[in-house]
């Protein structure tokens, strides 16, 4: 494989994370009012037994971003921070480190959108072939009307009419939380099946309205992708018509689709963060919410920077396996 | 006679659009012989690219074979069901397609997309048969042994169109159908791959069809010719005689328009337009544009009658049709 | 009379039609709506709290005592304010952005390109949530559209960018430029009309994505506090946990209008489509 083009994406990655780490340095020292300064000094004037540990985390603060120091010096040692992960503590969750917070909820997100979104890309783009397909029988496209519908809806209002109706009505499903509340988390299996319980709403939210833009997508693609002329000499191989749907139709419009669907991960992630709010679900996207809620600064940051981490790393795998799947890649770079 | 290895009897090909029937192929018959070529030239519209696809059972939607027969080794094309019909073609008719720089699957290699169309059809090779096999063809359209290998985009526009020509012959088929194979290469190119096409034919004792609008490419390389026009078959005979003699007024025009190297003066062309398929002229097709038209000529078609010396033309300006 | 024209050749675009007037509709709800709903139910403590939809309140009231009809009646024009103001300068920014870098190419090209692209990946809602929280309380309607803009640039910009640069190579602009031509009047006359189907898909995509972006950070309370537009009353209901309660009537109906918004312009833009590229037309 092209070793500069690998060099090249890994120098992309870097330079987002540099640019969002960046960028979340610089916001609060353009506002007209540094509002990390504003959020500290009034947990500091509500006192109360915090206050001496308000004043550490005041302390911590001044310390490390030094307002009186040159602003060249702030934002070195700031970048010294990040690399190491060092997001400073959560103010909310005092004396928790921002982190630690992080690296809790983490784990509940990615599983969440992991499974959903292969279930929902594998389903979608195959449907999507398969509406493209001549000899598909009409039954498939019917589901065209839905999918599309439901393609339109954001995820997290799906989430909230599935959980009224199937959570709250009809009961069939828990109504929030990743796991019955109480429980410790532990390996064995009456917790993971509870947590699979529990997940199944969030991840059919998000399963159902990105269903229908991958399968509207991948039938797009698929049309022009059997009017090429190597469908046309397949057939004249006499090659199996199954065969021609698989190697030689769905085969090429698969390239196209995984790099929409490199394209759309920030949206996805953006989705499923709401995703979670509304399920409760403790992940990112609630401890997001909260973060929000007490004005949090250094977790939000550490938190957006963590997720265009996790998010260009994604990318970038993907991006790295792309020319294993396209042959004319690797020898032209990008 | 000999026993031809394709015969086409009647064969009728018409595209069912909103505004009726456009006759892309109207009422076409002929035989063809082993181990000749055929060629079949015409201009845009005059259904020659139809009858590739007809033969090849490959038209869609919304054109369809109306009626005549494809008779091939004893069976008709035309009545076969869809998966026999699959197995037919490649293994006892296949096609060279026009545009070789887009017909090869772009993410497979070359030597898998040859495995592929072996194992589509009902043949007992092993594996290393196979191997020698696909060696073969690939020698015998003059290509390296390591192309074999190769991703389509890494092969020039004449390697892909000799690859297409050597997965044509893979199973040894009876009729090899070559659809303008050499309109997008450059002339020297076009020799290349002619002279290859050639070369396996003999080779093979297959039959081929040439299709194709340029006749100085033609005339190098078919025994016979036929000239379509409108959906029907204008003249048809041995190359030679049709070249030098041409009868139909419209393969007369259009052996004219050539450019001669020995000759100056003003090129030639047909004048008018070609017909539309789905209203075409009453009586003789050509009589619009036709410079010997005759009254009848608007009144009656002529049907395809033979002349002594075996060549066959429609046209009123020969009438009595000389028994054999 | 080419208006009429274009009216009547909508009858072979169904979708597309029914698109147009679902929009259509929400846009005029808003304000034919408030001449017969007193929209000054919609403020805190009108009326009486968690009343079910009846007779008096056709729609219901939530904890605050806000008549939900009037809520809708107000915040529906307010939102779709900010989809529109957003996706018209992310439209406006994309136009300019997207003609400098197809039509200059060279760095011009890669500076703006490697932007979007880089902008593209980051996902958007973290991005504005780091925007918002900064900017900390006041913000009203209209600084949301600002902050929503500034993500609803990058599609119409790659967009247009592919286009002018498919188009720039074409035929009639080099005939247009031995013509004589200059660069701005070719822009003008020859690549626009050509563009307009892909300029008027980038708008509504930008739309869109715009009153999504700016319906998510306000669920997530980021949005002008005092306002009530769709999303923050979203934002309320959840805050009160209404769904655990019961207090369907709060949350349904700001959900079925977002619903409703987004089917009419994605139909609209499936039509937009399927004139750009009649392949697409196939029987659904």
């Amino acid at each position: 494989m092209n070793v500069g083009y690998i060099i090249r994406r890994i120098g992309v990655f870097l330079i987002i994370i540099w640019l969002a780490a960046t960028i979340n340095f610089l916001m609060p020292r353009l506002a007209p009012v540094n509002p990390i300064r504003e959020v500290l000094l009034q947990a500091l004037r509500f006192g109360g037994s915090g206050k001496a540990d308000m004043e550490a985390v005041v302390k911590n603060y001044e310390a490390k971003f030094g307002l009186d120091q040159p602003m060249w010096r702030q934002y070195l040692r700031y970048m010294g921070d990040i690399v190491r992960f060092d997001f400073g503590i959560s103010i909310s969750n005092f004396p928790t480190k921002v982190i630690d917070i992080i690296l809790r909820a983490l784990p509940w997100t990615i599983g969440l959108l992991l499974v959903s979104t292969l279930i929902a890309f594998g389903l979608g783009t195959l449907l999507g072939a398969l509406m493209a397909w001549p000899k598909t029988p009409n039954v498939v496209n019917i589901l065209m009307a839905p999918l599309m519908t439901l393609s339109a809806i954001p995820f997290y209002l799906l989430g909230l009419i599935l959980v009224y109706l199937l959570a709250f009505t009809l009961k069939w499903f828990p109504l929030s939380g990743g796991y019955q509340m109480g429980t410790i988390p532990s390996l064995d299996l009456t917790f993971l099946k509870d947590v699979l319980y529990h997940s199944v709403l969030p991840a059919l939210s998000i399963v159902l309205a990105t269903l229908g833009s991958w399968a509207i997508g991948m039938r797009g693609m698929m049309i022009s992708g059997l009017g090429e002329d190597y469908i046309t000499f397949a057939e004249a191989k006499g090659i199996k018509s199954r065969d021609i749907f698989f190697k030689y139709g769905l085969r090429n419009a698969l390239l196209p689709q995984m790099t929409a669907l490199a394209l759309s991960l920030g949206y996805i992630v953006s989705g499923a963060v709401l995703v979670e709010i509304v399920f409760g679900y403790p992940g990112v996207g609630t401890v997001l919410y909260r973060a929000i809620q007490t004005f949090d600064y250094f977790l939000i940051y550490g938190l957006v920077i963590m997720l265009i981490l996790a998010i260009g790393l994604a990318t970038l795998i993907m991006d790295l396996i792309y020319p294993l799947l396209d042959p004319r890649i690797t020898y032209q770079g990008r | 006679m000999s026993n031809p290895v394709l015969q086409v009897k009647d064969l009728r090909v018409y595209y069912h659009t909103a505004r009726g029937p456009a006759k892309a192929v109207d009422g076409v018959s002929f035989e063809l012989e082993p181990n000749t070529r055929l060629g079949l030239v015409g201009e845009s519209g005059s259904g020659k690219s139809t009858m590739a696809l007809a033969l090849m059972r490959m038209i869609k939607t919304p054109g369809r074979i109306e009626g005549g027969q494809m008779i091939l080794g004893g069976i008709d094309l035309a009545t076969l069901s869809s998966e026999a019909m699959r197995q037919v073609r490649l293994s006892q008719i296949s096609m060279i397609p026009q545009g070789a720089m887009n017909s090869l699957n772009p993410v497979v290699r070359v030597r898998k997309q040859m495995i592929d169309a072996i194992y589509a059809h009902n043949v007992k090779m092993t594996a290393k048969e196979i191997d020698r096999r696909i060696a073969e063809v690939i020698e015998w359209v003059d290509l390296e042994p390591g192309v074999a290998n190769m991703f389509p985009h890494e092969l020039s526009g004449g390697m892909k169109q000799r690859v297409c020509i050597a997965i044509s012959i893979l199973l040894k088929p009876k009729v090899i159908i070559a659809d303008e194979p050499t309109s997008a290469l450059d002339v020297v190119v076009q020799r290349q791959v002619m002279e290859t096409i050639g070369r396996v034919q003999a080779e093979l004792g297959a039959s081929v069809i040439l299709i194709g609008h340029d006749m100085g490419l033609m005339v190098q390389f078919v025994n016979r010719m036929i000239v379509m026009y409108a959906g029907k078959i204008a003249e048809m005979g041995n190359i030679r005689e049709l070249f030098t003699q041409p009868l139909h007024p419209y393969s007369q025009l259009l052996i004219s328009s050539l450019p001669r190297l020995d000759s100056k003066g003003e090129l030639q062309g047909i004048p008018g337009i070609a017909p539309s398929l789905l209203n075409p002229p009453s009586g003789c097709v050509f009589h619009t544009r036709c410079p010997h038209v005759m009254d009848i000529c608007s009144k009656q078609a002529p049907s395809l009658i033979a002349m002594d010396g075996g060549q066959m033309v429609s046209c009123h300006l020969y009438g009595e049709p000389l028994l054999w | 009379m080419r208006f009429l024209k274009t009216l009547a050749g909508l009858r072979h675009h169904p979708l597309l039609t029914i698109g147009l007037v679902i929009i259509l509709m929400l846009i005029l709800f808003g304000p034919v709506a408030s001449r017969f709903v007193n929209v000054k139910g919609a403020k805190v403590g009108s009326s009486l709290p968690e009343q079910t939809p009846s007779a008096e309140f056709p729609l219901g009231t939530d904890t605050y005592g806000r008549e939900i009809l009037p809520v809708m009646v107000v915040g529906t024009p307010l939102t779709l304010r900010i989809g529109l103001i957003a996706g018209t300068i992310g439209l406006g920014l994309g136009i300019i952005l997207g003609f400098m870098a197809g039509y200059f190419g060279g760095w011009v090209d890669t500076l703006i390109k490697g932007a979007a692209d880089v902008l593209l990946t980051v996902p958007g809602l973290l991005f504005l949530v780091v925007i918002a929280t900064t900017l900390k309380g006041a913000v009203s309607v209209n600084m949301m559209a600002l902050v929503v803009a500034s993500l609803a640039w990058m599609w119409p910009t790659r967009t247009i960018r592919a286009q002018v640069l498919t188009l720039r190579e074409r035929q009639f602009v080099m005939v247009a430029r031995l013509n004589g031509m200059s660069g701005f009047e070719i822009i003008v006359r020859e690549l626009i009309p050509n563009l307009l189907p892909y300029l008027a898909a980038s708008f509504v995509s930008a739309v869109g994505s715009a009153i999504l972006a700016s319906i998510g950070l306000e669920a997530l309370g980021l949005g002008p506090q005092n306002e009530p537009t769709l999303g923050m009353t979203i934002y309320w209901a959840l805050y009160s946990t209404s769904v655990l309660r019961g207090l369907w009537w709060w949350w349904a109906p700001p959900i079925a209008v977002i619903i409703l918004t987004f089917i009419g312009l994605f139909l609209i833009s499936i039509g937009l489509d399927q004139i750009a590229n009649p392949k697409l037309r196939r029987a659904t």
